[in-house]
């Protein structure tokens, strides 16, 4: 068993005012790690593949079982339900996954207004949101999938390969949506591939490692 | 005399070729051995009218059941939790429905007259283990073919019921089927066996519909409660109180 979080390991007198405090996270694979995620900016997870970069996010999300704590504005993660943490803090897989036969079926109607608005952004055909989803690309339904994120108002975003399936056209104006909402306050924990893509969205990086 | 058709059986197997005449004769023997063995308990049973060996035999039917219950699922629990919820369902369920069925409607003198007690617990038991095997693999396939989508409502902010509402409202239903499907084919598709037995053994045709009919509602209710108690605490063994899907909780596949 990982040994119990203690209070005063916490570095949190430096950060008061930022947006997520990741303190000595670690489950029995990944070693601990703590870093520092202000408002509007981005941070970049490295590491070797298979070192326990989507573990770190899914960890952050609370879908896995960990030591450590996670601060957002101030408040402890173990302080909030989980579901209440996790409208707040979204973990976006690598995978899309989907349960009802269309894109628009998995928006509430007052959401349509903006599914539509940022389905136009992504240059997502109307017709996209409404064809049966084993109709739809990998890269449609990744961006769908970004759209589906955003529209809970995240304040961070867990992103596992956003870009993964794109062409060089959608990459960028992905990119775009996500500075925008940077812009905004949103954060961003970024896994992705091309260093780039790191660059572009002004990504700090922390690296994870396996336990050894 | 009957046992003739078991010899034409074997001859039709032999000549066809169809391999079975071996494992046919091994069930029938076991059949004939299993049931004669049960007459002589049963008779021993009966005549001694003792509310604790009454109780005793029940145990141990249920014992079975519970145990024929977590060892069915090709998806396993870890550790004993299996044996844990089927012990729990299979003994509510069925000492619920008989008990209240001795009590209320068929009222032996005493209530607990091993003569009614007994029998009624097999059938009762059959129903059971029926609905609660197929509901609970029913729902830890579902859960472990559905994961990734589990995850992603869970990801969104879902609390577990809601996320694994689908497939617990699915593997619930699956449960049920056999019990429905009897109940919609009694009498026109098939004679159930308690009212052969019954119209067999020189009791009135409709008296011995009607006890059918009594012991279709208790079927039914058992089985429902057994499909419902088995997917309910499962639900709970695979997810934690921070609405994580804990699939580690499942036992590793056996190959083939």
């Amino acid at each position: 068993m990982p040994a119990p979080y203690a209070p005063e390991t916490h570095p949190v007198s430096a950060s008061a005012r930022s947006l997520l405090v990741v303190d000595a996270v670690a489950s029995p694979i990944i070693a601990p790690m703590s870093f520092v995620l202000e408002q509007g900016a981005c941070t970049v997870v490295r590491g070797r593949s298979g070192a326990g970069k989507t573990r770190l996010l899914r960890l952050i999300a609370d879908l896995d079982e960990g030591s450590g704590e996670v601060w957002l504005n101030g408040v402890a993660r173990s302080q909030l339900p989980a579901p209440v943490w996790r409208k707040q803090v979204v973990y976006q897989s690598a995978e899309s996954a989907w349960w009802l036969p269309t894109v628009r079926d998995h928006f509430r109607v007052d959401q349509h207004a903006t599914l539509e608005h940022l389905a136009d952004v992504l240059t997502l055909g109307k017709d996209r949101l409404d064809a049966d989803l084993s109709l739809l690309s990998t890269g449609e339904r990744q961006r769908a999938m970004l759209i589906r994120s955003l529209v809970m108002q995240p304040k961070v975003l867990l992103l596992d390969e956003p870009t993964s399936a794109l062409d060089r056209d959608n990459i960028a104006r992905v990119e775009q949506l996500l500075v925008d909402r940077m812009r905004g306050g949103l954060g961003l924990v970024l896994i992705t591939h091309a260093e780039e893509q790191a660059a572009r969205l002004g990504g700090q990086f922390v690296e994870v490692q396996r336990r050894t | 005399m009957a046992s003739a058709l078991l010899l034409i059986n074997g001859v039709i197997s032999l000549v066809l070729g169809l391999q079975v005449h071996r494992s046919l004769v091994i069930a029938a023997a076991r059949m004939v051995v299993q049931l004669l063995l049960v007459g002589l308990v049963l008779r021993w049973i009966l005549a001694l009218q003792s509310p604790p060996a009454t109780l005793l035999v029940i145990l141990i039917m249920i014992g079975a059941a519970a145990r024929e219950v977590a060892a069915r699922p090709a998806r396993k629990l870890r550790g004993y939790k299996s044996y844990a919820i089927s012990g729990t369902v299979v003994s509510m369920a069925s000492l619920l429905t008989v008990a209240l069925a001795l009590t209320t409607a068929i009222r032996p003198q005493p209530w607990h007259d091993p003569r009614y007690a007994i029998p009624l617990m097999g059938i009762v038991l059959g129903s059971v283990l029926n609905s609660a095997s197929i509901s609970l693999d029913a729902f830890l396939t579902r859960i472990q073919d559905a994961a990734a989508v589990i995850e992603a409502r869970l990801a969104l902010g879902a609390r577990r019921r809601e996320a694994l509402k689908p497939y617990l409202v699915a593997a619930i239903r699956s449960g049920m089927l056999p019990v429905i499907n009897q109940m919609s084919a009694a009498g026109i598709i098939t004679l159930p066996g308690i009212m052969t037995g019954q119209v067999l053994a020189g009791m009135d045709a409709l008296e011995a519909a009607k006890y059918q009919i009594l012991l279709m509602f208790i079927l039914a209710g058992a089985s429902g409660l057994a499909a419902f108690g088995c997917v309910i605490l499962s639900a709970y063994s695979v997810t934690d109180n921070r609405h994580r899907l804990r699939l580690d909780r499942l036992a590793p596949q056996k190959q083939g």
